[in-house]
């Protein structure tokens, strides 16, 4: 019952609107119950769809046409905008948006106000321009007098207008002239970099980096393209073909490494999803390894991949090989990796090195503490972070370290040398009565031969 | 400037003001387009609509149905689509496609842009292009400033930063001169304008202050104004936030003046979004503070909520009932941010107390310190080789840069090998974009710059001298920032004690050993009224200075009317939570106001 009176109430509404225009938009702007516009503009779909298209597209021209249409012609519900509304003070207020409606014209000029805006001058048109007023490029055919109405705009420090005029330049110069004159002047320059990288016109960007001598910025324009390609295979041939372009010494290095590394990846991808083997079942692959930064797919290759010969593309030390990782860097990843595997044997060699003597020697490339810390963090047993926590040169680290991972031996030994029996009692009061570093340290307190020095 | 007695702060302008006529006037551009329609909105644009406006009013106006642009094919069954959209080319060239596929379909709809802030001739020049100019209708909605705060004025331009200062487009400089204008037309003018920077200096020239004839709606004033160029100031984006609100900032990332909290701080397991203001009264007294200090204060404020619900405790029947109705609905609102905040203070000393953090943050003070600058580039390296934290890489990458004039050409090529290699090769563009800013450069040898410099000058003509000698005093204009940090004292002597729970300066905002460059420099120029006895240091900073009188009402500048207490400060290019609290320090001991306009607030993103 609601629905249908409500409908009724609409519909009177809509033929109040019909007879009264005015009523159309005060009832609008005021929030008045808002069924009488949807039931217009539903009307008005439907009558526009039936036949007078013709007369829609053209919003802002004379009034006369909008009678000629049903009392819902589109133009009529459109009006609001050119009259001046109770909303006009307010609008003007902040900036002139009623002036701002006129459509700007880069090429045409307005045909009411030719004689006015087609004569002005470069300063007097950049000035409308920044108002959003009407205005005309037409007039502005020989170079110089193009030049004047860019300097104008870059003058005025308006990017809108400056971008602007760079359109109508690009459309009424030859590209090696405006490319000439861009050269020296960078502000203006960098609008039309930014624009053209807007609109996509990747082609005349390179030409004009070309052109400017900018080559590496070139280069990585054009490398830049890889990004948007998400076939892989297609992905690794532009790569392929960015080979060739004059990157930085540097970033000619850095491109060949992406292009090799997306070329093993796709080698590698391509047998690992099938495979196999042991740990592939034991761990199975959460993501593929396409497009991995070298450091993840090193660690990927110690992770799946360890021990295999150097021949062979997906081993870890062809991959060291290749991208030139330090060992530094080998190690830690390494290790990240084989800690999460919990192969502390792998973990062992990774550090022991023979002298002449055939002595095995631990040594790291990064602080032991660092190797604590991972080790810890993949839940290593005590046993084998205490072989590690001994390895820490520095004291205090070494000394913190114990402390933190529970190495009781360790803690006790350094406070026996330190010869200070206060921290052995506090320490003992934390451990289990009758295990066996409690008993050490009771055997210790009870040693009358140490000279403690507290 | 010395105050004899204690003054209020001085009232703020009700800002909620803008919000009024923004939705006023979206309301009014909706109208123009009578009828039920479907409205798409720039995903940017949702947050900032939704402080202004709401789905209720958006279907009052008959909005059918709201979609978020995706630059996808669209499911519309309407017969009147209406875009509320940024001015991007790349939107207006989707708007172009749809109109064009609907005219190959022979589907008749109606289209209308509504551009905002502004629209931009390159836009209109697409839908030319395009062939449907005069299809597709345009307007603006000039919702330039977006209140966020009490006294936190936002843009919500993120690209400003990116457009102005990487791609040298200036197209946004004039936007930020219409949202002053529109300031002073609404609240009066500004009596001094302040500022440093390449746009703030332009902005200044051409909009602020030629606004005295037009029109101004209130005969009042509204206190000067200071602008300030992020590159002025890059150190201190660079650096972790240890403020309250900055570390939520850092953690969660604060959006247009609100957070999502994760199920981590929220212990249930649904995330929450809170508003972050000054109506929250228990993230109001913290957001300042430093991150320390932050949960004894907690505690205590939890143990008050305690004392107060245990009020009830031999209460009678009458007592109670006034105890419900006048204080439960708030105690158990307090109760409820209280556990918020606690969460979220935990999770934050969950991921910052842990060894790295206290190790970034020492690392960063050496830094600024120019103090070990060989271990913090070890410790760089290790950051990096453990694929921890790519933007804390490039942050303390940047931060070496600067603070050190640029990499040695050794380290600098083998830090960014060891970057690509952790992160991602692709982000040599990163390196390219970073240098084009100046965030992260190679040092030039002394000597081949100046044998470049006679070289060259010998070769070329007069127009390319001039953006030579600008390449050249950009390339000399970065070894500033030891000299600037003696110059303003920046940085504390070290070895002093600071109690981070009585600041004693702006240096609280990052825990003693740092005083933000762009606050300092507010602070001096404010407290000379000028910038004279600085001119070693905006030399330092490559000029560009300025201060100007404005409008005609300054003559009793003597007994400053509580209006003229008030300074914007404006920041082109955003700002940090750590800036806002630094100032919000400045103003309570300076007895003046400060009211923050920024382009967006930054978090620095520095990728590609």
């Amino acid at each position: 019952v609601l629905k249908e009176s409500k409908r009724a109430v609409n519909s009177i509404l809509v033929d109040d609107d019909d007879e009264d225009e005015e009523d159309v938009e005060r009832v609008s702007w005021s929030g008045e119950p808002v069924g009488s516009i949807s039931w217009s503009v539903k009307e008005t779909a439907s009558s526009i769809r039936s036949g007078s298209e013709q007369s829609f597209p053209k919003i802002d021209t004379t009034p006369s046409l909008s009678k000629q249409g049903s009392g819902y012609s589109l133009s009529s519900l459109f009006k609001a905008k050119s009259k001046p509304g109770a909303f006009q003070s307010f609008s003007e207020s902040f900036s002139d948006t009623s002036s701002r409606t006129y459509a700007p014209e880069l090429r045409k000029p307005k045909s009411d106000g030719k004689d006015v805006v087609s004569d002005l001058s470069p300063e007097e048109t950049v000035r409308r321009m920044q108002k959003g007023r009407a205005f005309s490029l037409e007039k502005f055919r020989s170079l110089q007098d193009k030049l004047l109405l860019l300097d104008e705009a870059v003058a005025v420090y308006d990017g809108n207008v400056i971008t602007a005029v760079l359109i109508f330049l690009k459309k009424s110069l030859s590209k090696e002239i405006l490319f000439r004159e861009l050269m020296a002047r960078d502000v203006a320059l960098r609008h039309y970099v930014h624009y053209l990288k807007e609109m996509g016109e990747q082609k005349l960007l390179v030409e004009l980096l070309k052109a400017l001598g900018r080559t590496e910025d070139m280069a990585l324009m054009h490398y830049k393209e890889h990004l948007n390609i998400k076939d892989e295979s297609r992905r690794r041939d532009f790569l392929k073909s960015c080979l060739s372009l004059p990157f930085s010494q540097d970033d000619a290095t850095h491109v060949q490494d992406h292009y090799t590394l997306l070329e093993r990846q796709i080698i590698i991808e391509a047998s690992d999803k099938k495979a196999v083997a042991e740990i592939f079942k034991k761990f199975p692959r959460k993501a593929s390894i396409l497009n991995m930064p070298i450091i993840t797919t090193l660690y990927y290759s110690c992770f799946y991949h360890y021990g295999e010969s150097e021949g062979t593309f997906s081993s870890p030390s062809n991959i060291r090989k290749t991208f030139r990782i330090s060992e530094k860097q080998y190690i830690l990843t390494a290790l990240g990796a084989r800690a999460k595997l919990k192969s502390w044997f792998d973990v062992d060699s990774l550090f022991n090195t023979k002298n002449w003597l055939g002595y095995t020697k631990k040594r790291s490339p990064i602080g032991f503490h660092r190797v604590v810390d991972i080790l810890h963090k993949n839940s290593a047993p005590v046993q084998v972070l205490q072989e590690y926590v001994n390895l820490i040169d520095n004291p205090d680290l070494k000394l913190g370290g114990a402390l933190k991972y529970k190495c009781h031996d360790i803690v006790i030994n350094t406070y026996r040398d330190l010869k200070d029996r206060q921290q052995l009692i506090v320490y003992r009061e934390k451990l289990e009565r009758d295990s066996p570093e409690y008993r050490k340290i009771q055997e210790l307190l009870n040693n009358v031969q140490i000279r403690w020095k507290n | 400037m010395a105050h004899t007695e204690w003054r209020d702060a001085p009232e703020l302008p009700d800002f909620s003001l803008l919000k009024r006529l923004a939705r006023d006037q979206l309301i009014f551009l909706l109208e123009q387009l009578p009828g039920k329609k479907d409205l798409f909105i720039d995903a940017d644009l949702m947050s900032p609509l939704d402080r202004i406006a709401n789905v209720t009013i958006l279907k009052q106006h008959e909005v059918d149905k709201l979609y978020k642009v995706e630059l996808k094919p669209i499911v519309s069954s309407s017969d009147q689509l209406c875009f509320l959209i940024r001015p991007r080319i790349q939107t207006v060239k989707w708007i172009s496609d749809l109109v064009n596929a609907d005219k190959v379909a022979g589907r008749f709809r109606r289209y209308k842009i509504i551009f905002t802030p502004q629209k931009f001739y390159a836009c209109e020049t697409v839908l030319e292009e395009q062939g449907v100019y005069g299809d597709v209708t345009t307007d603006e909605w000039n919702f330039y400033i977006l209140p966020l705060d009490d006294d936190i004025l936002s843009l919500e331009l993120p690209e400003f930063f990116r457009d102005n200062f990487l791609e040298g487009d200036q197209r946004w400089v004039t936007t930020a001169g219409s949202a002053l204008h529109l300031l002073q037309s609404v609240y009066g003018s500004f009596s001094k304008v302040y500022g440093i920077g390449r746009c703030a200096k332009v902005r200044i020239c051409d909009k602020t202050l030629n606004l005295t004839d037009e029109q101004i709606l209130v005969d009042e004033n509204m206190g000067s104004v200071f602008l300030v160029d992020r590159d002025v100031d890059f150190v201190t984006p660079l650096c972790s936030q240890v403020v309250y609100e900055g570390l939520v900032d850092d953690l969660f990332r604060i959006k247009c003046g609100s957070v999502e909290f994760g199920p981590d701080v929220t212990s249930s397991d649904k995330s929450i979004k809170v508003m972050l203001n000054s109506q929250d009264k228990v993230f109001s007294e913290i957001r300042n503070e430093h991150f320390s200090n932050v949960f004894g204060f907690l505690s205590q404020k939890a143990k008050n909520l305690q004392t107060a619900y245990d009020k009830r405790r031999g209460m009678d029947i009458q007592q109670m009932k006034a105890f419900v109705s006048d204080e439960l609905k708030g105690l158990k609102q307090e109760h409820r941010l209280l556990s918020l905040h606690i969460g979220a203070s935990e999770s934050m000393m969950k991921k910052k107390t842990k060894q790295d953090f206290q190790e970034l943050l020492k690392t960063e003070h050496s830094l600024l310190e120019g103090f070990e600058i060989r271990e913090c580039i070890t410790y760089i390296e290790e950051h990096i080789n453990r694929q921890v934290s790519m933007i804390d890489s490039l942050r303390l990458l940047c931060l070496l840069s600067i603070t050190e004039n640029g990499l040695l050409s050794k380290d600098y090529r083998s830090l960014k090998a060891q970057y690509l290699q952790s992160y991602g090769i692709k982000h040599l563009l990163t390196f390219a974009n970073l240098r084009q800013l100046g965030l992260l450069e190679e040092q030039q040898a002394g000597e081949t710059l100046t044998v470049m410099e006679s070289k060259v000058g010998k070769l070329v003509n007069d127009k390319t001298v001039g953006k030579l000698t600008d390449a050249f005093s950009s390339l000399a204009k970065k070894s500033n920032f030891r000299a600037l940090s003696k110059r303003l004292a920046l940085v504390p002597k070290s070895g002093e004690e600071y109690d981070l729970r009585v600041p004693r300066d702006m240096a609280y905002v990052f825990s003693g050993a740092y005083i933000p460059l762009s606050c300092k420099l507010i602070e001096q120029v404010l407290e000379r009224d000028g910038w004279t006895g600085l001119e070693e240091v905006t030399r330092m900073l490559n000029g560009q200075e300025f201060a100007v009188t404005g409008g005609s009402s300054s003559s009793e500048a003597r007994n400053k009317t509580d209006a003229q207490r008030i300074v914007l400060v404006m920041f082109l290019g955003g700002c940090t939570f750590s800036e806002i609290s630094a100032l919000r320090f400045l103003g309570k001991e300076r007895d003046t106001y400060y009211v923050k306009q920024i382009e967006y607030m930054v978090n620095i993103k520095l990728s590609i």
